[in-house]
């Protein structure tokens, strides 16, 4: 009988995330990328804290926990230390546009050559659903029990638009994984967002709206109908910025 | 053997950093460090190595746990209020077994205190520098020559034990020029570091540096093997110089730059005929308690001197087990005990004795 579906050689067979939760596509598409690129043996990635922490024993590379917020940080370490590694950071929207704003920002416009995986679910998955700064203005969570009030609790950040202004960002695209033709695209975004770093082009992000079907209160199916009624409105796919094809990169050295 | 160079010691100690093998520098612009990253902007590009500016203490902190994650020998400086922001990176790399040299050119505070040399820091260096069960390696320099040589320590223990190192300087030590003699490069050894992350490259399973563990039980086992090792570098690695210790009827126990005044003030308190000595710790922790034990078989009391409110004075009582008296003598941030004010209190001790 043939194969026909394999659990790619970088995912371990692990199970990390809650039943129905799209995590588990993201990650399954990174460790494909990976495996396609040829480039497991010498990348390391960043788990930070959140429902990405446990990335690390998913992820057949090797793999740095870092604090909360700090993957970017910690993978502008690695990458000085280690410039002919891959790394990528792997990280949910309160580690990555709340608590590390700061490590965010300074690492795309420092244009750090690393490679930014961005899953946004518009809640704090891991600490039981709190608001995000992703969360949707009127988005009931644990902690705006009568919907986000933008008067006190503020905007959600869109990280794409925000990251597309500085100059140090080479390559930025928001996905989605709701469906086969979008898993396609998000690869693509993926693979792309590697190779920017392959060829040294400099800082890369994908962010992938996602869902959190346990802390959403929904069915994985109707999580995915809320995300597109909801979060595609306020965060819009595409591609926010892609320099890849100006920037001289390595190949023109 | 290296010539004698006048330097400054936050340059000095930038350039035993690099001499000791250190190619990554991670900073964030503070008083009174501001020297040693300026030192290394200037020096790194010229040998193939890093100085990275970083948008804060936090990220430059979290730049050494990557750049140390990857087996290499990376560092950060700064002061004080510095210092606490790099306490969370400083838990995680303990909790992950990574070695770096954190260096505090220490001012006064609290909050944002002063600019002026301090030793404020010695409960947050040896007692709480992060969250959670640990201990880093803390070394006290009393010189520009030691900020030197204790780099170089610093750095080799790191490794071997595989745990943050702390360079525990003050204002002083960091802005004063004094003549030194740099070791050569090329003489360091370093480790193997099998657990690195630089990628597996099909040889190995994949390495995880990683300081979550959610069993209790597996929590519990990682904290009490790395507390057999901070057991074995209590026993192995304390380090004290003792000064006319031998006889002393008083022992003055102070450290870094202070200590030296101290000891202008036993010299003084000899000349008249008391016998005093001084106990100064190079590391902080480890404690060196073996010294204060062996002094007070003599000694009738003890005195701490400190540019702080008298930190390290309950470490002086539990080393000796509060079987002499232990006063205390100092100024905070930036007044700095003179050997006049030292040798008063020396005499106030020894009574009708002086």
């Amino acid at each position: 009988m043939a194969t026909v579906f394999q659990r790619t050689e970088s995912l371990l067979p692990v199970n990390i995330y809650c039943p129905g939760c799209a995590h588990g596509i993201i990650t399954r598409l990174v460790a494909e990328v990976m495996d396609e690129l040829g480039i497991a043996g010498k990348t390391v990635g960043i788990a930070p804290v959140g429902c990405a922490v446990k990335a690390y024993d998913a992820f057949g590379c090797d793999m740095i926990q870092a604090p909360h917020g700090r993957a970017p940080a910690v993978a502008t370490g690695v990458k000085r230390a280690a410039p002919d590694n891959v790394v990528f950071t792997y990280q949910g929207d309160g580690d990555l546009a709340a608590i590390g704003t700061a490590e965010t920002v300074h690492a795309a416009t420092r244009g750090e050559n690393i490679t930014v995986i961005f899953v946004n679910n518009a809640i704090y998955g891991m600490t039981g659903g709190q608001m995000a700064p992703t969360s949707l203005p009127g988005q009931i969570t644990q902690t705006t029990p009568y919907g986000r009030d933008v008067a006190a609790a503020g905007y959600p950040v869109r990280v794409c638009e925000l990251l597309s202004t500085l100059d140090g960002t080479t390559y930025a695209e928001r996905v989605t994984v709701d469906n086969v033709r979008n898993v396609n695209k998000a690869k693509k975004a993926i693979k792309k967002a590697f190779q920017t770093q392959i060829d040294k082009k400099g800082f890369s992000i994908v962010e992938v709206v996602s869902t959190c079907p346990t802390n959403w209160g929904l069915t994985p199916v109707k999580a995915f109908g809320w995300m597109r009624d909801n979060m595609l409105p306020y965060y819009p796919l595409g591609v926010y910025k892609d320099k890849t094809a100006e920037k001289k990169g390595d190949a023109a050295e | 053997m290296s010539e004698r160079v006048l330097m400054k010691g936050n340059e000095a100690l930038a350039e035993a950093a690099i001499r000791n093998g250190c190619r990554h520098f991670f900073g964030y612009p503070i008083t009174p460090q501001t020297e040693l990253a300026a030192y290394m902007s200037k020096r790194m590009p010229k040998i193939g190595g890093t100085y990275l500016q970083a948008e804060s203490e936090i990220a430059a902190a979290n730049m050494v746990l990557g750049a140390a994650s990857a087996g290499v020998r990376a560092m950060t400086s700064s002061s004080s209020p510095g210092i606490s922001l790099k306490t969370e990176a400083i838990s995680y790399m303990c909790g992950s077994d990574l070695p770096c040299l954190i260096v505090n050119v220490q001012r006064g505070g609290p909050g944002l205190g002063g600019i002026q040399a301090s030793q404020a820091d010695y409960w947050q260096a040896t007692k709480a520098p992060g969250h959670g069960d640990l201990h880093i390696l803390v070394f006290a320099p009393c010189s520009v020559q030691e900020m030197v040589d204790l780099v170089g320590k610093a750095f080799a223990l790191a490794d071997q034990y595989r745990m943050p190192a702390m360079i525990l300087a003050d204002g002083m030590l960091g802005q004063m020029m004094e003549p030194v003699v740099l070791c050569e490069p090329g003489e360091v050894q370093m480790v193997e570091k099998p657990w690195a992350v630089t990628g597996h490259g099909g040889r190995r399973p994949h390495n995880i540096v990683n300081s979550l563990f959610l069993t209790p039980d597996e929590l519990e086992r990682t904290v009490k093997e790395r507390f057999e090792r901070y057991r074995k570098i209590e026993k192995t690695e304390a380090l004290a110089e003792n000064y006319m210790t031998d006889d002393a009827d008083y022992v003055i126990v102070s450290y870094g730059a202070c200590a030296r005044i101290a000891k202008s003030a036993v010299l003084a308190a000899r000349e008249k005929g008391v016998k005093v000595g001084l106990v100064r710790p190079l590391t902080l922790w480890p404690f060196p308690k073996q010294d204060l034990i062996k002094a007070a078989e003599h000694a009738k009391e003890f005195l701490c001197v400190e540019m702080s409110m008298g930190q390290m004075v309950d470490d002086v009582r539990l080393a000796i087990s509060c079987s002499r008296p232990v006063s205390f003598f100092g100024h905070t941030g930036g007044i700095i005990p003179t050997p006049a004010e030292i040798l008063a209190e020396i005499e106030k001790m020894a009574g009708g004795n002086a």
